[in-house]
């Protein structure tokens, strides 16, 4: 289907929800949201986690969403590629006639779906999707979640600072928040004097690659460390493994990344093969934070002690924090979509990742991002310890104006 | 550290993910060659049997040789089921009837899979005497790398062996050069192929579990790895075991090397060398000829 069909229905879509007013003014209490998520395929170990946060949610704030009432409408976005993700996007709109949409997991979905929301005219909220440049591509665009940028930028200069690094080896997955971990990490390390001394591109998003070879490559080279970049879910579990399986960690090379390689809620599956890899990521399920706290307990109250939020759950939490202030903000016109965003534009809001804030500018997340550490606990769980905390990190990728993050006004 | 150690590291992780290529694609060489049968769903039969032996020892706290024996006769007992009811129906039809259904098999064992057990990765848990590091002299490598090669010697070593040496061997190899002649000598090639249906397929399903560590094992495994079950059979030549075994670790080192070079569409050049080999040698390396 061309860009210009797709246009085009969307915008009868929109006519018709305009000409329907009479039927939407009788339930507008009622919000509806589209949830666009990967139910099958790599991020099926995703999804879950974010449904249980925007149930829990709702559950827990009944009160602050009165007189209002949110319907989740879901859609499978299968495999990371955006060719589903965008399908969804149109039916949501054009079919379910939902007021929001929200989700992504995957880059490329979420810049699959830009030109529908763009045409929709709907506040999009990105619970995940983490290449910087996504939220200049539709300005409806409003990211609760993270850019790669934020982690991997902090994780370049506390390699070096902290760390005390000179050489690193970079494996990413290849697609574009795999670069922007690439880039962020590169400028910041060698910025703060590391050099890279190799970007090995280590396999697509859609399946979990071998990595023997890959670390192979970087087990040869002797960096002083090994930044690796993969999505979290399936392929973390994979590198924490080779990674131990080659004998890296004797032969001088520490792995470190971003938080997406130790998610929490994999973290135990991982077992002592996790101990002491150093992640910079804005979440871990171990804050110590009255939010945080709160959010953990009745995280395991409902889904058993088991099971542990990560930071896609906090993702969906604070997305759905932000879908509920701007329907009380706009009194129910949430699907404006332009008085939706200007709602959001500066929302600070006390998350369990701690403090947020929605850039007026750029309309990104500003969070604090933390130098973790995992540790055997005296319960004998893994748990991450803080090492540093970086307070209100802006998208670097957006502030230095490299590449496509640069503003197109 | 140097060169002969990091030359030594790329041959053993080549060596070992060949391995795992010919435990699973053996059998699909030999029934190909016995039958003619082309059987696409072959590596669905390796995600059965990998998914009996990751779930054995995850759910059922198995040690990895028992999960191993059951995977096998699971995945063997499984196929013969299969083959009675529905291959069987299919020996005679033409080729693209066989693609066409055997494809479509795949898809049922994957949705049957993802709606049994879900979407998400099985992770297989190696015993402990199988993880970390193995001293070998020049080169400290993982051990279950080194376990790898050495039993799938042990395999090709004793398949060959029995296709050389025992009753059943001769038959097999006496259908895959001639099935009418064979035929009208009094061999059972239907006895037959069920008997190497069955082995074959308990081998792809062994295969599955073995090589779940570095393949991962997921509802979408039979068709993420068939076109590497294809060419490893291709050009090893039909229902040559040796021919099979030499093509998976040409294979698993070229994939090995091209991965570790040009991390980015480096396997382009396994395509082009499977296509220079077949338009030489259309009855693969180690395939006999007339077939």
């Amino acid at each position: 289907m061309s860009r210009r069909t797709i246009a085009a229905l969307a915008a009868a879509a929109a006519t018709a929800i305009a000409a329907g007013g009479g039927v939407s003014q009788a339930q507008a209490q009622d919000v509806k949201i589209g949830l666009i998520l990967p139910y099958t395929g790599p991020g099926a170990v995703l999804s879950p986690e974010m449904d249980k946060a925007i149930d829990l949610y709702q559950k827990l704030n009944a009160a602050q969403i009165k007189p209002y009432k949110f319907t989740i409408i879901k859609r499978d976005s299968k495999l990371p590629n955006g060719a589903a993700a965008k399908v969804d996007a149109q039916e949501l709109v054009t079919q379910e006639k939902v007021d929001v949409l929200a989700g992504w997991i995957y880059s490329p979905d979420a810049i699959a779906s830009a030109p529908v929301v763009n045409a929709a005219k709907r506040l999009a909220v990105i619970m995940n999707a983490g290449t910087s440049f996504i939220t200049n591509l539709s300005p409806y665009f409003v990211r609760t979640s993270f850019t790669l940028w934020q982690s991997s930028y902090v994780m370049g200069d506390q390699a070096a600072k902290y760390m005390h690094a000179k050489t690193a080896v970079v494996a990413y997955t290849d697609y574009p928040p795999g670069k922007d971990a690439l880039a962020g990490f590169k400028t910041a390390f060698e910025k703060a004097g590391g050099k890279v001394i190799d970007a090995i591109p280590a396999g697509g998003p859609e399946a979990t690659p071998d990595f023997t070879p890959f670390f192979q490559r970087a087990k040869d080279e002797h960096p002083d460390v090994l930044f690796v970049f993969v999505p979290a879910g399936d392929q973390a579990t994979a590198v924490v493994k080779t990674y131990n399986a080659l004998g890296m960690r004797a032969a001088g090379t520490k792995l470190i990344g971003t938080g997406d390689i130790v998610p929490d809620d994999l973290l135990q599956g991982m077992g002592e093969a996790a101990v002491g890899l150093i992640t910079v990521h804005h979440y871990n399920a171990d804050l110590d934070n009255p939010q945080n706290k709160a959010f953990v307990a009745a995280w395991k109250k409902a889904y058993g002690p088991d099971s542990t939020p990560n930071f896609t759950s906090v993702g969906a939490w604070d997305g759905m924090a932000a879908i509920n202030h701007a329907v009380h903000a706009t009194h129910g016109k949430i699907d404006d979509g332009a008085a939706a965003v200007k709602s959001l534009e500066g929302w600070k809001f006390n998350s369990p990742q701690g403090p947020i804030e929605i850039d007026p500018q750029t309309r990104d997340i500003i969070m604090n991002e933390y130098l973790d550490e995992v540790v055997k606990g005296s319960d004998g769980k893994l748990h991450e310890k803080v090492l540093v905390t970086v307070h209100n990190v802006k998208d670097q990728c957006k502030m230095l104006g490299i590449g496509p993050c640069a503003q197109k006004k | 550290m140097n060169a002969v150690a990091d030359i030594a590291g790329i041959l053993l992780g080549g060596l070992a993910a060949g391995t795992v290529l010919f435990v699973v694609s053996v059998g699909l060489s030999v029934t190909m060659g016995l039958m003619g049968f082309v059987n696409l769903a072959h590596g669905a039969f390796a995600m059965f049997g990998g998914y009996i032996i990751v779930l054995a020892m995850n759910r059922a706290q198995f040690g990895f040789p028992v999960a191993l024996a059951m995977g096998f006769f699971g995945t063997a007992a499984f196929s013969v089921v299969l083959e009675r009811l529905l291959y069987r129906r299919l020996y005679r039809a033409g080729e693209l009837d066989q693609v066409l259904f055997t494809i479509g098999l795949i898809f049922v064992f994957i949705a049957g899979i993802t709606i049994v057990i879900g979407s998400e990765t099985q992770n297989l848990q190696l015993p402990q005497y199988l993880s970390g590091q193995l001293n070998l002299g020049i080169v400290q490598y993982r051990t279950y790398s080194i376990f790898l090669i050495v039993l799938g010697f042990l395999i090709a070593f004793g398949i060959w062996l029995a296709f050389e040496q025992t009753r059943i061997g001769g038959q097999i190899r006496a259908t895959v050069d001639n099935r009418r002649m064979a035929e009208s000598l009094g061999i059972d090639v239907d006895r037959l192929f069920t008997i190497t249906f069955a082995f074959g397929s308990g081998m792809a399903g062994i295969g599955g579990g073995l090589g779940a560590e570095f393949l991962g094992l997921d509802p979408q495994y039979p068709l993420k790895y068939l076109v590497y079950f294809l060419i490893v059979v291709s050009v090893g030549g039909l229902g040559s075991v040796l021919g099979v075994y030499y093509a998976s670790l040409i294979l698993g080192v070229l994939d090995f090397v091209l991965t570790l070079y040009l991390p980015k569409g480096g396997t382009i050049f396994i395509y082009a060398l499977t296509i220079l080999i077949l338009l030489a040698r259309p009855q693969g390396l180690f395939g006999r000829k007339g077939l």
